[in-house]
């Protein structure tokens, strides 16, 4: 299955960007120090508002900032956002999702009413009113609040599904022997939950990423935290698009919708793996297939199916 | 032509399937029951939601560091000249804590001044109300919000069962990736770009705001409303852009799984138009899903709407509330958020009703 799923090219993409923004987050900050020599906080006199250049690869802000370390820096707030969130709301959905679902009864009507009125709290205005009261939001603050209110479409699958596998006879068996339940949940019973904890983990990291920039966006995220979402308030605020600094407001839209693209390729991969009649692959082969018969039909040839 | 069914042996040896217990009225008095009963239930989630956000809108100042109610009054000073009268100091003081009065009671005053509209004092339009501001700019709001969700659910769907009906092929292969690619653009950014490229670059559509200033607001006046389906076309599309993606995966892999089922197939074998097919017989029972979520994702795209909105300086509730960051002006973003979640509840509301009338799962225990 792991072999099939790292096979679809979707995945294989999705992967690589992944990769590369992490890679990003890890090293852009020691890069961009040391080779490039500029960080978000330093201002070049002598460039501003200048295109890519050999000194500036890509490009200078109006007020002298190298556009590539601010992006490298972003990289690593936003990286850091989706995964604090995404490891946030998982962790709430598996545990609430599968006590919900293996304890039945009183605790689960209570937890299933939890879940039903988290879902309906938009996240990002909860976000909004905590950030602009607090005149702040720094990478923690975001994470917690997303990962603390995004867990309930998982936790509701998660639940569904512990409810069949409590039924289920490997479950009942080692009920009876006497194996701790804990250790059945934790050792026999997550691993069958990974169809459904992988998509929503990706999910989360968009999901957080998506968060983050669209409030820096709006001037409430942290001023001292260099992202994505502050570099394009800054473009506009600065009159980027008048002056068509394309290099200032292009590169981080770019990037966020690349890390949304990644996750949704993954997705789709996985739907695939564990969904066949998704499958793109088969789908292919099926039309090839079909094609062939058609021409070997119309040549008169014995049909393909007519040995019967 | 008919087949008369009673002169054929049975064909599987089986019990006798129990027809009568089947035959019920398509909507009995017990199955409307039951749909009132989940409908009620919903009712109380939404309750609470909207109880909870009371407390948290209530709350939150009171667990600020410093004192908002000081700050606020000392920028009404400041922007008027003379302290604001003793009815608004004390509303002010009611809504952002004041530490002589019990909480409690602070929270009951609070909670009958909203139920009754009145949401405070702006401070950066002191003293408007901000239920007056809310109320200006909530009409354009909810027309980008609706229009741009309805609009790009058409596309969506439409496109989402074309590519669904013959799945795999070039079409499918190229369209869905750079679908994807799209529906994960931000919205503010996809908005500037058309701003830059369309408006500044090229100058073909106005940059911002809603309409022709130079005109008076009219709803009557043909000329006024061709201003503002044209100011509207860029955020439109943008909102449609962004959205219409989600929709069409939904129907294309709801649609992947109708088209193998056996009616499906019945119905090619009764060599009907592929056409007809399509729309009358796939089309139709994947389109479940992408329905019941009309409703409730015009609740849920008010977010875009307001990033949306910031970009192309559209007089709606997205704008309101970014100047109002900018002056923290508390009164009008609390106003704001509690709107958003009382109108997403709303929508909530009323995709529930929907799905209840579509689907008799819901109707049963």
């Amino acid at each position: 299955m792991f072999a099939r799923f790292m096979s679809l090219r979707k995945v294989q993409i999705g992967l690589v960007i992944m990769g590369v923004f992490l890679f990003a987050a890890a090293v852009g900050q020691p890069f961009s120090e040391h080779v490039l020599g500029w960080t978000p906080y330093t201002f070049d006199g002598n460039a501003m508002g200048q295109a890519p250049s050999a000194s500036h690869w890509m490009g200078t802000t109006s007020s002298g900032q190298d556009a590539l370390s601010w992006l490298l820096y972003g990289a690593r707030s936003s990286m850091l956002v989706g995964l604090i969130s995404a490891v946030i709301g998982t962790a709430l959905s598996v545990v609430i999702g599968t006590i919900a679902g293996f304890s039945g009864g009183a605790v689960d009507r209570f937890l299933n009413g939890v879940i039903l009125v988290v879902q309906n709290i938009p996240s990002f205005a909860i976000l909004f009113m905590i950030a602009g009261l607090l005149q702040n939001a720094n990478v923690l603050l975001v994470s917690i609040i997303i990962g603390g209110l995004e867990w309930t479409g998982g936790a509701r699958a998660i639940r569904a599904q512990a409810m069949s596998l409590r039924g289920r006879d490997f479950t009942a068996a080692l009920r009876t022997i006497g194996e701790h339940p804990l250790r059945v949940i934790l050792v026999e019973v997550l691993p069958h939950l990974s169809g459904i904890i992988s998509p929503m983990f990706l999910r989360l990291i968009a999901a957080g990423v998506g968060m983050q920039a669209s409030l820096a966006f709006l001037g409430i995220g942290s001023a001292a935290e260099p992202s994505w979402g502050l570099m394009i308030n800054y473009a506009t605020t600065q009159n980027a698009l008048f002056n068509g600094q394309w290099w200032w407001f292009g590169p981080p839209g770019v990037c966020l919708a690349l890390i949304g693209f990644a996750t949704t390729m993954i997705n789709f991969g996985l739907d695939e793996v564990t969904n066949p009649t998704l499958s793109s692959k088969r789908m292919t082969l099926m039309r090839k297939f079909l094609k062939q018969k058609k021409r070997q039909d119309a040549a008169g040839q014995p049909k393909i199916g007519a040995m019967a | 032509m008919s087949i008369d069914v009673q002169d054929h042996p049975p064909l599987d040896k089986g019990p006798e399937p129990d027809l009568e217990v089947k035959k019920q009225p398509r909507f009995s008095y017990k199955a409307r029951v039951q749909g009132f009963k989940y409908l009620g239930k919903r009712l109380v989630t939404y309750l609470i939601v909207a109880f909870i956000s009371l407390v948290a809108n209530f709350m939150l100042p009171r667990f600020m560091p410093g004192n908002p109610a000081d700050q606020m009054i000392q920028s009404i000073v400041a922007k008027t000249g003379n302290m604001p009268s003793p009815y608004a100091l004390a509303q002010i003081y009611a809504r952002y804590g004041d530490p002589n009065q019990n909480v409690l009671v602070a929270f009951w005053h609070y909670l009958v001044q909203t139920l009754q509209g009145d949401l405070g004092l702006s401070i950066q339009y002191y003293p408007v109300p901000v239920a007056d501001l809310i109320g200006r700019a909530l009409p354009w709001t909810l027309y980008l919000a609706i229009f741009s969700t309805i609009i790009g659910w058409i596309i969506g769907t439409w496109a989402g069962a074309k590519l669904g009906w013959k799945p795999g092929r070039r079409l499918d292969s190229i369209v869905t990736p750079i679908a994807m690619f799209f529906s994960s653009i931000p919205a503010f950014w996809l908005g500037l770009l058309l701003v830059w490229f369309i408006s500044y670059k090229n100058g073909w559509l106005p940059p911002q705001g809603a309409y022709n200033e130079s005109l008076a607001i009219n709803l009557l006046d043909p000329t006024f409303l061709t201003s503002v389906a044209i100011y509207s076309i860029l955020p439109m599309a943008t909102l449609v852009l962004v959205g219409f993606a989600n929709w069409m995966f939904t129907m294309r892999n709801m649609m992947i799984t109708t088209v193998n089922e056996d009616y499906v197939q019945l119905a090619r074998a009764k060599g009907l138009k592929p056409n007809k097919v399509l729309r009358n017989y796939a089309a139709r029972n994947a389109l479940l899903p992408n329905f019941t979520g009309l409703a409730q994702s015009i609740g849920a795209s008010l977010t875009a709407v307001i990033l949306a909105e910031s970009v192309f300086i559209y007089p709606g509730v997205g704008s309101l509330l970014f100047a109002a960051q900018g002056t923290r002006d508390y009164p009008v973003m609390q106003g704001v958020m509690l709107l958003i979640i009382l109108v997403s509840l709303v929508f909530n509301f009323i995709a529930d009703s929907v799905y209840v009338l579509l689907d008799p799962r819901t109707k049963e225990k």
